[in-house]
């Protein structure tokens, strides 16, 4: 309770946590997918306001944390050939690979730069002619429309030596692969917010018609998170499986056209995609297709390719899962930490543990003490 | 990774390659809007961007609200900074 008091409609979210206890007492997990609203949960001590029955389980939306280390040792394997300048989302940064991170490959030589947008990367591929550029494309589908659009530019503008790396995933299949988990029993879902701009709404009506559970699409703040538990809570305690859309000033039903008609034209799905502690999903990764092939690093340069488990001592997978909590981990906060990450949970500020790292490991050392 | 920052249309820069000017807070950087329909924006139209693109068209009251809630969880920094370093 102690964060949400610097929060400035403290008292409607203390009120809406009221409404909450007094619906239900059932045990309740409810998983928010999206990485925004991980870091917004621990920001603000949501998990501290919520009724002790209602468990937040924090999921697998954090693009960043879900790359494999094999992928991560792909990249570098390219970024430090001589002819190439990489380029990638600061995020990326400092996922560790088997043996380094970018930043560590950056530091002994190698030509990688953060861009803002893929589109600068295509700018700076302009710009070095002489040169092999390469984007480190990562990101669900907020992102990868734009991806896409910047392919279709490169194709435009007949440029060669632009080429990405392509580690796009999509959501549905990895909560296909949740719903089908059997260590992970789920009551409901916060689905992502831009993801939802541009997927829309109708997608995920398997979630209810199928598997019986509600969802609802929620914005980013504390209110829009806690009113998003609400109508979860309120769904179950009058039978109801719906999709709700809490975030219904930029989210449609549909989606956007002409961002889902760019993925559709440059993208195809891969039979399997591995997901670092959620291991391989069927048809949730994707990649260039035939068409535009030319643009595909992955078979430009020949990356190893190699699947490299995680670190022993690492336990991101039951994290991502929600079956443990960051600090039950065993090298949370002291081998493991957003300095020196062992896991890539730690590595972003969306993922679970860096979030209760640098916002609720306060909290709980005050409830341990009190 | 997925947040976005509101922005408003200031100038139709190259509509072939469907590029516009955008003002954040004062700065103005060229955005894609290839993920709207051609005659749904106008100058003095607010837009959300992510990673360089318009995804989606705003009204103005929207637009302050989301520049409110990236203040509110302490992203908007981040988001403004990341904008700003954007390659001309």
């Amino acid at each position: 309770m102690k964060f949400i008091d610097e929060y400035r409609q403290g008292d409607i979210a203390q009120k809406l946590a009221e409404e909450i206890a007094k619906m239900t007492d059932k045990p309740l997990k409810i998983m928010e997918v999206c990485g925004g609203h991980t870091h917004t949960i621990f920001k603000y001590g949501i998990e501290d306001l919520l009724p002790p029955n209602i468990t937040m389980i924090h999921g697998p939306g954090c693009p960043v944390c879900v790359l494999p280390i094999g992928r991560v040792d792909d990249a570098i394997s390219i970024a430090v050939k001589p002819e190439v300048i990489f380029t990638t989302y600061g995020d990326a940064m400092r996922v560790p690979g088997s043996k380094t991170s970018l930043l560590d490959a950056k530091a002994s030589g190698a030509d990688i730069r953060m861009v803002y947008s893929p589109l600068d990367s295509l700018k700076i591929a302009k710009m070095n002619p002489e040169k092999q550029i390469v984007f480190l494309a990562l990101g669900f589908e907020t992102t990868s429309p734009s991806t896409a659009l910047t392919i279709l530019q490169a194709a435009k503008d007949d440029v060669k030596n632009f080429s990405i790396f392509c580690n796009h995933i999509t959501i549905v299949p990895a909560l296909k692969a949740l719903l089908d988990s059997p260590d992970l029993q789920l009551d409901g879902f916060l689905g992502p917010g831009h993801v939802s701009t541009v997927i829309g709404t109708r997608v995920y009506e398997f979630v209810n018609t199928e598997y019986g559970k509600p969802l609802v699409v929620s914005g980013f703040e504390p209110l829009d998170i806690l009113q998003s538990v609400y109508m979860i809570v309120k769904q179950i305690v009058e039978n109801r499986v719906e999709i709700e859309n809490q975030y219904g000033r930029v989210v449609e039903r549909n989606g956007n056209q002409k961002a889902l008609e760019a993925l559709f034209e440059v993208f195809e799905l891969r039979d399997y995609f591995e997901w670092r502690g959620l291991g391989s999903i069927a048809h949730s990764g994707m990649r260039l297709n035939k068409k535009y092939a030319a643009f595909d690093a992955e078979l430009k340069y020949n990356v190893p390719g190699h699947r490299i488990a995680d670190p022993k001592a690492c336990q991101c997978g039951e994290i991502l899962k929600g079956v443990k909590k960051p600090w039950e981990c065993k090298v949370f906060g002291t081998a493991c930490t957003p300095e020196t990450p062992i896991g890539s949970c730690m590595v972003s500020s969306e993922g679970a543990c860096a979030a209760y790292y640098n916002f609720g490991r306060l909290s709980k050392i005050a409830q341990r003490s009190a | 990774m997925c947040l976005a920052i509101p922005g408003k249309i200031v100038e139709m820069v190259d509509m072939e390659n469907r590029i516009a000017k955008v003002d954040v807070g004062g700065v103005r950087r060229n955005v894609n809007v290839g993920m709207l329909e051609e005659n749904e924006i106008a100058i003095g139209d607010y837009v959300l961007i992510h990673v360089g693109f318009a995804m989606t068209k705003i009204d103005e009251k929207q637009a302050a609200e989301t520049l409110r809630v990236l203040e509110e969880i302490g992203q908007f920094d981040d988001e403004f900074e990341q904008f700003k370093t954007a390659l001309e």
